[in-house]
């Protein structure tokens, strides 16, 4: 019998959706691997706050480690920190949520585990084998892994979150040495009171078409708010500046399936597509009948964004 | 300093990839084939390193068959002063891709590795950090800014929620976002000249004897297709549907 460990993201003392669809991919993942031991593992400046436990079927144990240093830590130092608690439960499978801080620190688990590792897993068919897209989303790749340990990134919105219930013994660890030859000196992340765009359940989305920064303040702004949607963008919006990085919906930015998505003046190109395509509805709104986009939408309008987005703000 | 590019050869992002008529593979007739986008915006990186006389010599590295080497001489064409194809037919795993870059950086005397943060066929984005971790250095990944002053580097990263700027001592493996430069083309005086730069080919075998990978693809099919949407003719017809059919507002 072997143990899984896997990496819990937070963020303001809270659980984020995402690791809690990589707990439903590691329960799915410990059931066919004769798994006894799921354990968590969460870091960051203050995580004994976390408000719920970490607690399902065959969590007995969680590990909390604390530092100030941890608030944005570096991958080097947050790998080996989860590495010496693989190492102490003897834990053969690593498993994260296909986050930023997912991507940055499971290749280099897996290295150290002497692991292969499948990123962005769409689902478990069994032990072994495992679903996982290419090309952009064009493709879905069936993969066996076959190495000792294995380390897995999971693409949340593949998994429902896990329901959490009950409560186990947490073990609080505070001692952390800095093994880092890099400090993180600044951070912009502005809060927001809309809601995340992986976890929202409306995405209003804009593209080039909306051609400048204030347009896209004027007119998409509040439809999203009135809908209390998350905003996203494409990738020539991000690049003209009239949105942040972090808003990107693609194969290289965010992946996102809301119940409702709606793309405005985005013509959709094959890699946003891969960041989108799986939303419940899809909505598209561009004056170019001929948009990709049309292709992938359950409702069209071939209409100037201008004449009518200010139109659907007032009737929604 | 000297600098490391390691680039990969993948299908033009352009083409929508289509999966063969049994599933064995993708359907590769007629595909052209381009250095993956990020690795090019990392050649054009350490171009505009070099023009700023912060690097002085930089290596592409490639793994694959003999055809790789056109896009090692596209980045040579690009500006890159010499490349080394590690040449196998085996199918690479990110392990070991990892192994065998790391391996050739610790052997030869290079300053850092520039690299893209991804490539767009296997989308697995772990090869940097795996180098890093090997090398047991930092990875500064996604990044959207360099600068390079003394043998710090100071760099912008995007991440979840925003922008973090990290500042590392080199050596480290740094990764390119999409952001941080639009890649120059080639001209084709470059592309004459490239082809007298010196270019290696080593059998990856002798740089590492085990390529075998524990990681195997069993077959390929298409994303599930979506149903035909309905083509609506006013805002008033779309919200009743997405109320009323759709029941999503």
């Amino acid at each position: 019998m072997s143990k899984l460990v896997i990496f819990i993201e937070t963020k303001n003392g809270e659980v984020l959706k995402s690791s809690l669809s990589a707990l439903t991919a590691a329960k799915e993942i410990a059931s066919l691997n004769s798994i006894s031991e799921i354990i968590p593992v969460l870091a960051n400046e203050s995580v004994s706050s976390v408000s719920s436990t970490i607690s399902t079927d065959l969590i007995t144990k969680s590990y909390f480690v604390e530092s100030a240093d941890l608030k944005n830590p570096t991958p080097k130092n947050l790998t080996n920190i989860i590495y010496s608690i693989i190492e102490k439960e003897s834990a053969s499978i690593f498993v994260a949520a296909n986050t930023v801080i997912g991507k940055d620190i499971a290749p280099r688990i897996a290295v150290k585990m002497n692991a292969n590792q499948l990123s962005d897993i769409l689902s478990v068919n069994s032990d072994s084998s495992f679903d996982r897209p290419m090309y952009a989303g064009n493709v879905i790749a069936n993969v066996s892994i076959n190495s000792d340990n294995k380390v897995f990134t999971v693409r949340p919105t593949a998994f429902d979150p896990a329901v959490l219930s009950g409560s186990n013994s947490a073990e609080l660890i505070s001692d952390y040495t800095n093994s880092s030859n890099s400090e993180v000196i600044s951070v912009d992340k502005p809060e927001s009171s809309r809601p995340e765009l992986a976890d929202a359940e409306i995405v209003v989305s804009g593209g080039r078409a909306f051609a400048s920064k204030e347009n896209f303040e004027k007119i998409l702004y509040p439809l999203a708010d009135k809908l209390g949607a998350a905003i996203g963008a494409s990738r020539a919006a991000v690049d003209s500046g009239y949105a942040p990085n972090d808003w990107q919906i693609g194969q290289t930015g965010k992946v996102v399936a809301p119940k409702l998505y709606i793309a405005i003046g985005i013509s959709g190109a094959i890699q946003h597509l891969a960041g989108m395509k799986d939303s419940k509805v899809i909505v598209a709104i561009n004056k170019d009948s001929e948009a990709p986009i049309f292709e992938l939408a359950d409702y069209g309008l071939v209409a100037d964004l201008f004449d009518v987005v200010e139109e659907l703000t007032s009737k929604v | 300093m000297k600098v490391l590019v390691p680039i990969k050869r993948v299908p033009d992002y352009r083409l929508k990839i289509q999966v063969n008529s049994d599933g064995s593979d993708i359907n590769k007739d007629g595909i052209k084939w381009i250095v993956n986008p990020f690795d090019e915006i990392a050649v054009e990186e350490a171009l505009k390193l070099k023009e700023a006389g912060i690097v002085t010599e930089i290596t592409v590295l490639s793994i694959g068959e003999s055809n790789t080497k056109e896009q090692l001489i596209y980045a040579m064409a690009m500006g890159a002063d010499k490349s080394i194809l590690l040449k196998t037919s085996e199918y690479i795993d990110s392990l070991t891709a990892s192994k065998l870059i790391a391996e050739y950086f610790k052997n030869n005397d290079f300053n850092f590795i520039l690299m893209g943060k991804q490539s767009i066929d296997s989308d697995a984005s772990q090869t940097p950090q795996m180098i890093a971790e090997i090398l047991d250095i930092d990875n500064l990944s996604f990044i959207s800014d360099l600068k390079i002053e003394g043998s710090s580097a100071t760099v912008v990263r995007e991440v979840d929620g925003g922008l973090e700027t990290v500042k590392a001592n080199l050596p480290a493996v740094i990764s390119t976002d999409l952001r941080l430069n639009e890649p120059r083309y080639t001209s084709l005086p470059g592309i004459m000249k490239a082809r007298k730069k010196p270019f290696d080919e080593i059998e990856a075998v002798t740089v590492l004897a085990d390529l075998k990978s524990s990681i195997s693809i069993n077959n390929f099919k298409a994303p599930p297709a979506r149903a035909a949407g309905k083509m609506l003719k006013s805002i008033d017809e779309l919200v009743d549907c997405l109320k009323n059919e759709a029941k999503v507002l």
